[in-house]
Parts: structure tokens; C-alpha cells; sequence
């Protein structure tokens, strides 16, 4: 955490550090390890899937879940039913009524569906889930999703997995001036810059998986990602200087020598 | 006694079991290292509270689902 900051908080669970990281995409579950444990975060987003009916090592043996919250997603689900069955076998294994809900319009575009998203989330509210929502970076989608009773909207900075960083910052930010639930940027960052970014707007979290999966390095990426996040709260708890057109000088304009 | 053996869909695949199998005794052979897994039999949850008592039927659709890497 920053010094002077606040944990971040969604419903009942309180965070130190702002980043979010997936667990999706990595060479093996140790280097998944490696990453998750450098960048410091405190929750990881898992998929719900069939079970692998034989020997193996699970995911959940790479995780030290006295430390890391655990947030189950609804991804892979294209309709609000499939992901509101798939939200309460995620409670059901791991007790937690926490979800990250994803519903999404098709396997080309992987954005989300607003309206299935919507209808989902207020099914989900209703049946007790601390329902974090994946969207897309409408203002107004953000509205309706805080009025349905969401502990987090979740826009997406670029489409899933394209490392775009964030295309609409000015959306980013009018989600956030007008959120009295934490705003977590979800989706499209591909490097460092673009969490510093992010957070410079002012939102309250970064969630971001195939931005370290898919470095050259991940473990060296998630450092980055560690330092990024921590950069761009405390530039904008700092309070940026304004942008100006012209030249500002940064040393004294007097006591200078005679001028040859 | 124990009746003919039932026949189901697990995980989309159909499988043989012997009649009056529990979802506990189904976990035993489909998660034998345990973990964190949910079961559902035709579009219903069954909680771990009753997975002692329930037993397959024939015709059941079964999902076995866990936690895997995602994003």
C-alpha cells in the first residue's frame, strides 16, 4: 500500500496492494507461482472448468490461499444463465461468494455482452454474490451495473489478451467520477505503462493476466507490473502538475552572469 | 441387493456405475487427491452436505467442475 493510502475494499475483503492477476496462460503452474508471488498481489482470478480425471498437479497446490484471495470468473460463459450456473458452482468449491462476472458477446471479439451482463449480475446480486462485473468502458453500462447492486465495475482498457492498453481513457475516467463502487481496469494491458496509466486516471485497481503470461519473462514483467501500479497510485495521490502549452522555465530567470 | 448398474453422463462422457454409488464414492474415483470441486446433476447443485446421500440415478447429467488457471 501506498503510505498515506487506503486498502482497497470490495464488500467484505480488503486489499493492500491494487493489482489483480490472473492465472491463465502460464508455461507451467510453478512459473504461474513465480509471477503471482513477485508482484505481490492479493487476488488471482481462476476459471471454473471440468475436472481432468487423472494424476496431475492442480492449480490450487500453487497457491498459498492464506494469503491470496481467490476470485473465481464466469469466463467462457456467452449467456447470463450459463454464467449465473457457473458463478454457483464457483461457490459452492470454494465457499466464497465472490465472483468476477464475464459474460461475453462471442469468441472473435471476446467483449462483453452488456445486456447479458446486466441481466446476470442482477440474478447474481440477488442471490447474495460480492459480484465484481466485467464490462466495457460505457459510462453508462458502468451506472446501470453500481445501481444493480455490483461491489465493483471492471471496464475494460482494450479487448481481452490484445495488450491495446487503455483506448478510451476518457470514458475510464467518467466511469470513475461518477462510481461509488471501486472502478478496477480489467482486460487489454500489455506492458507496465499501461497499469502506470490506468491508475493515473484515478481508478482503484488493475486487473491484468496475458500482460505478464505473455512476456518474454513473466516474473521479470510482474516486478514490472508491482512497480507500475505503485507508480501511477502515488503520482495520482500526489496530484499531477497541470499540462501547459507553452515552456515554464525550472531554473532562477535572475542572477545569471553577463550574458556574452 | 443392489440393483442393475446405472448409466450417466459425466463430463459429457456416458459412464457405468454400480447401482446406489454416492456422489461421495463418484469423487473418490473422479477427484482422488480431493480438492475444491462442485458437483452438479441435471442443472442442479448438489452441496457437500448431502454428497454422502446422494446417488446417481440412471440418466443423470453429471458436471465435475474444479478451479483452473484463467484471467
Amino acid at each position: 500500500m501506498i503510505p498515506g493510502d487506503t486498502p482497497l475494499q470490495i464488500g467484505s475483503h480488503s486489499f493492500d496492494s491494487r493489482l489483480f492477476v490472473g492465472t491463465g496462460k502460464y508455461a507451467t503452474f510453478s512459473q504461474m507461482r513465480e509471477a503471482v508471488d513477485v508482484s505481490e498481489t492479493e487476488c488471482v482470478t481462476v476459471a471454473v472448468r471440468r475436472i481432468n480425471m487423472g494424476p496431475g498437479e492442480s492449480l490450487l497446490d500453487f497457491l498459498d490461499t492464506e494469503r491470496i484471495t481467490l476470485l473465481p470468473n464466469t469466463a467462457g460463459c456467452f449467456n447470463a444463465d450459463d454464467a449465473v450456473r457457473t458463478a454457483r458452482l464457483a461457490r459452492e468449491a470454494l465457499d466464497s461468494e465472490l465472483v468476477k462476472l464475464e459474460v461475453l458477446a462471442d469468441e472473435t471479439t471476446l467483449l462483453p455482452d452488456p445486456l447479458a451482463t446486466l441481466a446476470a449480475a442482477e440474478a447474481l446480486v440477488a442471490d447474495g454474490f460480492t459480484v465484481l462485473a466485467y464490462t466495457n468502458d460505457d459510462p453508462i453500462i458502468a451506472r446501470r451495473l453500481e445501481e444493480i447492486g455490483v461491489a465493483a465495475v471492471m471496464p475494460l482498457g482494450a479487448p481481452i489478451g490484445s495488450g491495446l492498453g487503455i483506448l478510451n481513457p476518457r470514458n475510464i475516467i467518467a466511469i470513475k467520477r461518477a462510481a461509488s463502487v471501486p472502478v478496477i481496469v480489467d482486460a487489454g494491458v500489455g506492458t507496465a505503462s499501461d497499469v502506470t496509466v490506468a491508475m493515473e486516471l484515478g481508478v482503484d485497481g488493475v486487473l491484468l493476466n496475458t500482460g505478464i503470461a505473455a512476456a518474454d519473462q513473466p516474473v521479470r514483467m510482474a516486478l514490472a507490473m508491482k512497480h507500475a501500479w505503485m507508480a501511477g497510485r502515488a503520482a495520482w495521490l500526489a496530484g499531477r502538475m497541470p499540462a501547459r502549452e507553452l515552456a515554464m522555465p525550472s531554473s532562477p530567470t535572475t542572477g545569471m552572469i553577463n550574458a556574452s | 441387493m443392489a440393483g442393475p448398474p446405472v448409466q450417466v453422463t459425466l463430463n459429457g462422457e456416458s459412464r457405468d456405475f454400480p447401482a446406489e454409488t454416492s456422489v461421495s464414492e463418484l469423487l473418490t474415483e473422479v477427484a482422488p487427491q480431493g480438492g475444491r470441486c462442485a458437483v452438479e446433476i441435471n442443472r442442479s447443485i448438489v452441496p457437500r452436505s448431502r454428497h454422502c446421500e446422494h446417488t446417481l440415478q440412471d440418466g443423470d447429467v453429471i458436471e465435475v467442475v474444479t478451479f483452473v488457471g484463467g484471467g
